[in-house]
């Protein structure tokens, strides 16, 4: 067991641990309240909300907050399916080349974002250079399949996790009712996955949502909301910033409490 | 001499052979062996959903990861040319991006590019001591989280640290500016004090990078090193304590090597997206800074040399690769061990 003093030390320590991890994000919200031209938390001239009015009035971010938020959509809806056929494969594959196959699919994760983003713009635009069109050369399209890169692997590790915990049995029992394979696929494995399909898609657009790495090459001359926001701090910045972050921890915290909130309700309907 | 429309067939030609080549062998081999052929994957998911299957897994690996390293790698051998050139005569394969990246250009009168050189060998050394400080930083929450806490405390905790890991790189960084600027939290409390007589350069100092990145890559470790710590049976841990062994002992000789190939991982990650950090470095580099990614960008975007910087994001790959490798060898594992 452990004695009083232990004890008392790892809550020391976990309180320290947690007050590191949020004390610089409260102190980045400080300054979204402060009317100080300047970000700064102290001396602390008095309170506003200006900048959350000028935050919503800043067309550069409104802009790219929309191309965020469509790209964020586009990669849901490329990630989610590329990583559920992943996780499949994955299983049914011969066992002697399954070490590779899954080294190819989460190397994307482990390779620096600026080179998958690199990689994906250099393919494009000797792809498109060589098909004589440029349409296709495209910020957006290029941002979506560059982040689908590494978002898929995501999924798919979600997917083989819930994967793991499927009954063969549920199949078998189909097929001896006559169940075609297809029917198999959408009546009894997809209802199966759902709960890590709705995870999938959260953790997909979260994070398309907060990339910059990739983005910042893929997008090429457009824009997203965290490339906006890279150049506004870069350049000297304004309490706006601040704000923008308030705006979006809030959004954050309010998704994962959600999140959590859908996940026990699942398992106390299901039983599990 | 390939010419460089050759080359591009090759590219493309390459992972299909390859992976034509994988299968053809492993039937080959399950035939010498005398085993029966697998049951077919149409056979056991159905034409609709098999197509379906096959399709996206090509465009995954083949349109968004194979593809794409190839022709970065194809790029970086390449000349900058005008516009209207690319793919002329004069797009002929060439080592001259790489040399550049040694020795500098033709025309300098030094030996060596050392700016470059020193930002990759700095890049790489103070990813390492990022990792292992955060190794240690994590290991005790990680433990605790995994071996210790009850269920209800384990959501809370995990609860608690999603929220930060959604905010995003350049907030990260930002929060960084805020406390160590000139005019930032930090030194107005320490003037406010009187501990220092005028503001410090923190940023100048790479003290606020160094800071940033920690931080940056504090959530990315103590996942992986939950779950390698969670997959240890707890009868092990109470074995040991049973047999009378003092904590550090536990730890230093039952759990991590228990844990040793997940702890791997969260290292070879947390090493590798340190090593491709963009955001901190760019937000809180001071002059001096050099992290290795800002030059890589500069390439494309303030030299306009794009085949240089493939070169650059090539090397930088190669040497992040030897590291993990050499790490990985040092332990006994392989890079797919540590990709679980």
């Amino acid at each position: 067991m452990m004695t009083q003093l232990t004890r008392g030390m790892v809550s020391a320590y976990i309180l320290m641990f947690f007050a590191y991890l949020f004390l610089p994000l409260a102190i980045m919200a400080i300054p979204a309240f402060n009317t100080s031209p300047y970000p700064r938390v102290w001396p602390f001239d008095g309170v506003t909300l200006d900048w959350f009015v000028r935050l919503g009035n800043d067309e550069a971010m409104l802009y790219g907050l929309r191309n965020s938020l469509w790209i964020g959509a586009l990669v849901v809806l490329v990630s989610v399916p590329v990583g559920l056929a992943g996780a499949v494969v994955l299983q049914q594959i011969d066992s002697r080349i399954r070490p590779l196959f899954h080294l190819a699919t989460i190397a994307p994760v482990l390779v620096p974002g600026v080179i998958i983003g690199i990689s994906t713009v250099i393919y494009w635009r000797e792809l498109t250079l060589s098909a004589g069109t440029r349409t296709l050369y495209n910020g957006v399209f290029l941002t979506v399949m560059g982040q689908s890169s590494f978002i898929s692997a995501y999924c798919m590790l979600l997917f083989t996790a819930r994967l793991q915990r499927f009954d063969r049995a549920q199949e078998e029992a189909a097929f001896d009712l006559g169940a075609s394979q297809t029917q198999v696929f959408f009546g009894i494995l997809l209802p199966f996955m759902r709960p890590a399909i709705l995870s999938a898609a959260v953790l997909a657009f979260l994070s398309s949502f907060e990339n910059y790495n990739t983005t910042t090459f893929a997008i090429l001359a457009d824009r997203t909301l965290t490339t906006v926001l890279a150049g506004q701090v870069r350049q000297g910045t304004t309490p706006a910033v601040s704000a923008l972050a308030v705006v979006i921890i809030l959004i954050t915290v309010i998704f994962s409490v959600l999140l959590e909130w859908i996940s026990r309700w699942w398992a106390s309907r299901t039983g599990a | 001499m390939i010419s460089v429309v050759t080359g591009h067939r090759l590219l493309v030609a390459v992972p299909f052979v390859l992976v034509a080549l994988i299968w053809g062998w492993l039937t080959l081999e399950r035939r010498i062996a005398g085993l029966p052929p697998r049951r077919g994957f149409f056979k056991r998911n159905g034409w609709p959903v098999g197509i379906y299957l096959i399709l996206a897994v090509a465009l995954w690996l083949l349109g968004m990861v194979v593809l794409p390293q190839l022709f970065m790698v194809e790029l970086s051998f390449r000349p900058k040319l005008p516009f209207n050139q690319i793919g002329g005569p004069r797009d002929v394969y060439t080592l001259e991006n790489y040399r550049y990246f040694l020795f500098g250009s033709p025309t300098s009168s030094v030996n060596w590019n050392a700016v470059h050189l020193r930002a990759l060998a700095t890049t790489i050394l103070s990813s390492l001591f990022i990792t292992g400080f955060n190794l240690l930083l994590c290991y005790p929450i990680a433990f605790y989280m995994a071996q210790v806490a009850t269920r209800a405390r384990l959501r809370l905790l995990l609860l608690m640290l999603i929220a930060p890991y959604w905010v995003n790189e350049i907030l990260r960084a930002f929060a960084f500016r805020v406390i160590f600027a000139s005019a930032g939290l930090l030194n107005t409390m320490l003037l406010g004090v009187g501990l220092i007589a005028e503001p410090v350069d923190f940023i100048g100092r790479d003290i606020a990078l160094f800071s940033g990145l920690i931080y940056a890559y504090t959530l990315l470790m103590v996942f992986p090193l939950y779950n390698a710590l969670d997959n240890v049976e707890a009868a092990q841990i109470e074995a040991a304590r049973d047999l009378g062994a003092p904590w550090w002992h536990i730890h230093l000789f039952v759990v991590v090597p228990a844990a040793k190939a997940g702890i791997a991982s969260g290292c070879t990650l947390v090493f590798m997206l340190a090593t491709g950090a963009l955001a901190a470095p760019l937000v809180l580099g001071g002059p001096s800074a050099m992290w290795f990614t800002p030059i890589v960008y500069d390439r494309f975007y303030q030299v306009f040399n794009w085949p240089q910087g493939a070169a650059y994001a090539f090397v930088l790959l190669v040497a992040c690769l030897i590291i993990v490798v050499a790490g990985l060898r040092l332990l006994r594992l392989n890079l797919s061990d540590a990709a679980r």
